[in-house]
């Protein structure tokens, strides 16, 4: 197996103990930053010439991304690290009970192309954090990306205990069948099963951020030009290729009447007249995408939008109404810049048409009535939930960003990450005197120790007040 | 596949939303409660024919663990299901940002024969205050024990949301093919891969909670016939039939000499001086089982014990010396009431054999020196910790119980079942005006409202005091 000595090499560096203290950890983290800061036009390059990403997406959804969860780890790594003190009960009163965060070991990261630095380098900053050796793949789909990744990301780790690996399908088959300690990817759900099942053989555990078809309930009571603006900025950003795009708007016939007009100024107000003279967006990354994409817009009809140009794999932004649930671009994550518009008679027709299929990795509602949003929220499982936007819940550190069911398996960002690589490792220690309590549960045993016994030990249930 | 109706009714079940008022929770958990007080006498009764089980061990392990764990469950359900606010950033500033606790949906719990009725309950308890929908598979070795779980239990719990299945291996396999929200599985590494295996055709994630070789290293200081009766005491409860248990012990020679006397002391004290005549000495499960430990016992020599009878499937409290890294005794877990010592020259080679062993679901270290035990802790790694006692980790309902790598994934007890069954959903609440503050990230884009965006956004690196 062409990787083994790679991963042998990195397990006895783990076993060393050399990414244990704070400060290495700190230390690579911080060359992380440098990285960032030093190549960024070199990033900013690469990503225009690999999907012709507007320098503007790549400094906020990329880099700025990156910055925050880097500063984010770094402002608090030492309390992440803490050993956790817990709750005793009698027996232990005068142990010491905590939890340590150890490392899991070799970590493996799989990064997808539409995000290819952010979805590489934020599961990575949380590894490091965490006290992890880390393999990580970048996607060969995005060539640029992985090759400034793999020719300038290792001059800035410690080579003894980082590595990046570039390869295809066939080879990455190979890389999974060293043992990792745990495994992190980012990609389609047909994957994700491969991953997993790979990973089964060793018992790795494993993050899975998968994807499906976001919908985005619009009510008939919102303020529609706003809704518009930030749908269609939602879906077409980074030319629709990410994976908490709004995928299609479940509406009231009355509401796409309104809609359409708003998303068509919407629409222009952001790329002009023609998107495709327009440096604000992007194209679709390979051909077999474009091909992929370009064969959806035979669904419904295109209200707005609809053209194409295939040798600049350019797809406008395009919203199709007419759209039946047995089309084919509600068959499949569209991961492009079609929007298509489906009507319902009300929000219960809605929340049941979304229960019916696949639990999304986001689920969107534009409501000003709170009664709604609590309900649709209630009455549905996503991974995240936005209400009146798109796209923004994955922005905030704080919030644990994953998926349910078909769109994933784990979470991450912020504390998150490092939680996902951390083992929680239990840890009791007691002295060794006081011998007398012990012999409580000792044989030969006795009925009358019991009560003793769980008086030590046993939680009781908490009164509850009453008023008389 | 018989069991896709059952499957089917309780999805139906958890989509009507019918688990998720926390009333509904309470009284199914109450009602468990009235399980184990009502039945109390039954389940002594069925552990004891099922495999001899001492009732003060039944109730011990089985009863008041499992009490516990539903008094601290209903003490604090309602902080575990309150949404969770977090954290915002300058640009979420007015929006509410919460985390959400979502149940699974449908959850599949498998549980082993050595404490049965412990097994069940203790992630069934979580199961249910998650909000999901439960289906409970109890061991076919057992099986006074799965007749007294698969006839009672249900009679307790509400029949649309909650099942129990009785099943062979075929059946399991069977049963396996459903799609589940969430699988919890105990026993064996290699049941765990298979499951885990079948778990990926659905990207079902699982907690598996397996086992491994718990190593007990036993320093030059401490106080001998303490260590001794802690460890006799760990390994020879339930005949050994735990999966916390130590398996075996590495100690200098010097100790060894020691300790064979006050292990020989500890046991007599336990048992008197025929455990075969002690009623709180319990019996290996099966046939199958006692020639597989039997079998064992050919390894090294046999210093304490050691004698056993096929009709009763007893085995003595045995010790073992002169044991080679290479015997039969020492490649597998031994589940039953052997303990086999080897001599180590000090705790340096003692961490190196823990280490060169597949990392095991506990590491216990007896040592009167801080040192030593923090060294221990360091520089090895495994599902938890436990110093100067046995077994005694897992009775603190705030301690997170599981392995790592061969040992297992995932953790429970306490709020870690509730975590563990509960799916984090982020929110993020924004407000349908306010649009001026959104175009900042719209197009056009330009480089003065980047500088805004990352402004409104990005997570700064807090200053570091320096003195001057």
């Amino acid at each position: 197996n062409p990787y083994a000595g790679l991963v042998s090499r990195l397990r006895a560096a783990w076993l060393s103990g050399k990414t244990r203290p704070m400060a290495y950890r700190v230390a690579q983290l911080e060359a992380l930053g440098r990285f960032l800061d030093e190549k960024k036009q070199d990033i900013l390059d690469a990503l225009a010439s690999d999907m012709r990403k507007p320098p503007f997406e790549v400094e906020i959804s990329e880099i700025s991304i990156c910055r925050s969860e880097l500063n984010h780890a770094l402002n608090n790594l030492g309390t992440w690290m803490k050993d956790e003190h817990v709750e005793k009960n009698w027996a232990t009163q005068l142990d010491s009970a905590f939890i340590c965060k150890d490392p899991y070991g070799v970590v493996l990261i799989i990064g997808p192309w539409n995000y290819p630095i952010n979805l590489l380098l934020v599961p990575l900053i949380g590894a490091i954090a965490a006290g992890n050796c880390v393999v990580m793949k970048p996607s060969e789909i995005s060539k640029d990306v992985e090759k400034l990744v793999a020719e300038t990301l290792p001059s800035y780790l410690d080579e003894d205990c980082f590595a990046v690996v570039t390869a295809g399908v066939e080879e990455t088959t190979k890389l999974l069948e060293n043992k990792f300690d745990y495994i992190f990817f980012t990609g389609i759900p047909s994957v994700g099963r491969i991953i997993m099942t790979a990973a089964a053989k060793h018992l790795t555990p494993v993050t899975l951020e998968l994807g499906g078809k976001n919908p985005c309930y619009v009510s008939d009571s919102c303020e529609v030009q706003n809704v518009a603006r930030r749908v269609a900025w939602g879906r077409f950003f980074n030319a629709g290729q990410t994976c908490v795009a709004p995928d299609y708007i479940l509406c009231s016939v009355e509401m796409q009447e309104k809609l359409l007009p708003a998303l068509r100024e919407a629409i222009t107000e952001f790329y002009g007249p023609n998107p495709q003279e327009s440096p604000d967006f992007a194209r679709i990354v390979g051909d077999k995408q474009f091909q992929r994409v370009q064969a959806l817009l035979s669904s419904g009809h295109a209200a707005i939008g609809g053209q194409t140009d295939e040798k600049e794999r350019y797809i406008a932004p395009t919203v199709l109404v007419d759209v039946q649930p047995e089309d084919p671009i509600m068959q499949e994550e569209i991961f492009g810049p079609i929007l298509p518009i489906l009507t319902v008679a009300n929000v219960d027709e809605a929340i049941a048409f979304i229960n019916a299929r696949e639990r999304p990795l986001a689920l969107y509602a534009f409501s000003s009535c709170k009664k709604v949003l609590r309900q649709v929220l209630e009455q549905t499982s996503s991974g995240g939930f936005c209400a009146n936007d798109t796209v923004m819940h994955m922005t905030l550190t704080s919030l644990p960003f994953g998926g349910i069911g078909h769109s994933g398996l784990g979470c991450y960002h912020g504390r998150f990450t490092f939680e996902a690589f951390s083992h929680q490792r239990s840890a009791l220690l007691r002295g060794t005197g006081r011998e007398a309590l012990n012999t409580l549960r000792y044989p030969p045993y006795a009925p009358s120790r019991l009560p003793l016994l769980r008086a030590a030990t046993e939680t009781r249930r908490a009164a509850a007040c009453v008023l008389l | 596949n018989p069991y896709t109706g059952l499957v089917s009714r309780l999805r139906a079940a958890w989509l009507s939303g019918k688990t998720r008022p926390m009333e509904y929770r309470v009284a199914q958990l109450e009602a468990l409660g009235r399980f184990l007080d009502e039945k109390k006498q039954d389940i002594l009764d069925v552990l004891a024919s099922d495999m001899r089980k001492p009732p003060f061990e039944a109730e011990f392990c089985e009863i008041l663990l499992c009490k516990n764990e539903l008094n601290d469950t209903l003490n604090k359900l309602g902080t575990w299901m309150k949404d969770e606010h977090v954290e915002k950033n300058l640009a979420t500033q007015l929006d509410s940002a919460f985390i959400h606790k979502d149940p699974y949906g449908v959850v599949l719990i498998l549980t082993p024969w050595y404490c049965p009725i412990h097994i069940v309950l203790m992630p069934l308890i979580g199961a249910i205050a998650a909000g999901n929908c439960v289906i409970v598979k109890p061991s076919e070795i057992t099986k006074n024990t799965e007749r007294l779980v698969a006839e009672v239990l249900p009679c307790y719990l509400d029949n649309d949301c909650f099942a129990v299945v009785t099943a062979g291996v075929e059946e399991t396999t069977k049963l396996l093919e459903n799609k589940f929200d969430y699988i919890f599985f105990t026993g064996i590494p290699s049941v765990g891969r298979i499951v885990m295996t079948a778990a990926a055709k659905h990207l079902t994630p699982v907690t598996l909670e397996l086992g491994g070789k718990n190593p007990c290293y036993v320093s030059d200081s401490c106080e001998v016939q303490n260590v001794a009766r802690r460890v006799a005491w760990g390994r020879f409860f339930n005949a050994g039939q735990t999966c916390v248990a130590p398996d075996y012990i590495l100690c200098s020679v010097e100790m060894q000499e020691k300790l064979l006397p006050a292990l020989h002391e500890a046991i007599t004290e336990f048992y008197g001086p025929n455990p075969q005549e002690s009623p709180d000495f319990a019996r290996i499960v099966g046939d199958k089982q006692f020639q597989r430990v039997q079998a064992l016992l050919s390894s090294g020599r046999m210093a304490i014990g050691g004698q056993t009878d096929e009709q009763e499937r007893y085995i003595a409290p045995t010790v073992l010396v002169d044991v080679q890294p290479s015997d039969p005794v020492m490649q597998e877990k031994i589940f039953g009431p052997i303990l086999p010592i080897i001599t180590v020259a000090s705790v340096d080679e003692a961490i190196n054999l823990i280490n060169t062993h597949e990392r095991p679901l506990v590491v216990y270290v007896f040592s009167s020196d801080k040192k030593v035990m923090n060294q221990v802790l360091e520089w090895t790694s495994s599902g938890d910790f436990c110093g100067n006692d046995t077994l005694m980790h897992v009775t603190l309902t705030s301690l997170p119980f599981g392995g790592i790598g061969n040992s297992g994934l995932g953790k429970y007890h306490g709020k870690f079942t509730f975590d563990t069954f509960t799916h984090l959903r982020s929110c993020l609440h924004r407000n349908m005006a306010l649009e001026t503050i959104n175009t900042l990230r719209y197009p056009p884009y330009s480089p003065q409202k980047l500088g805004l965006v990352r402004l409104a956004s990005e997570v700064k690196r807090q200053g570091t005091c320096t003195l001057l």
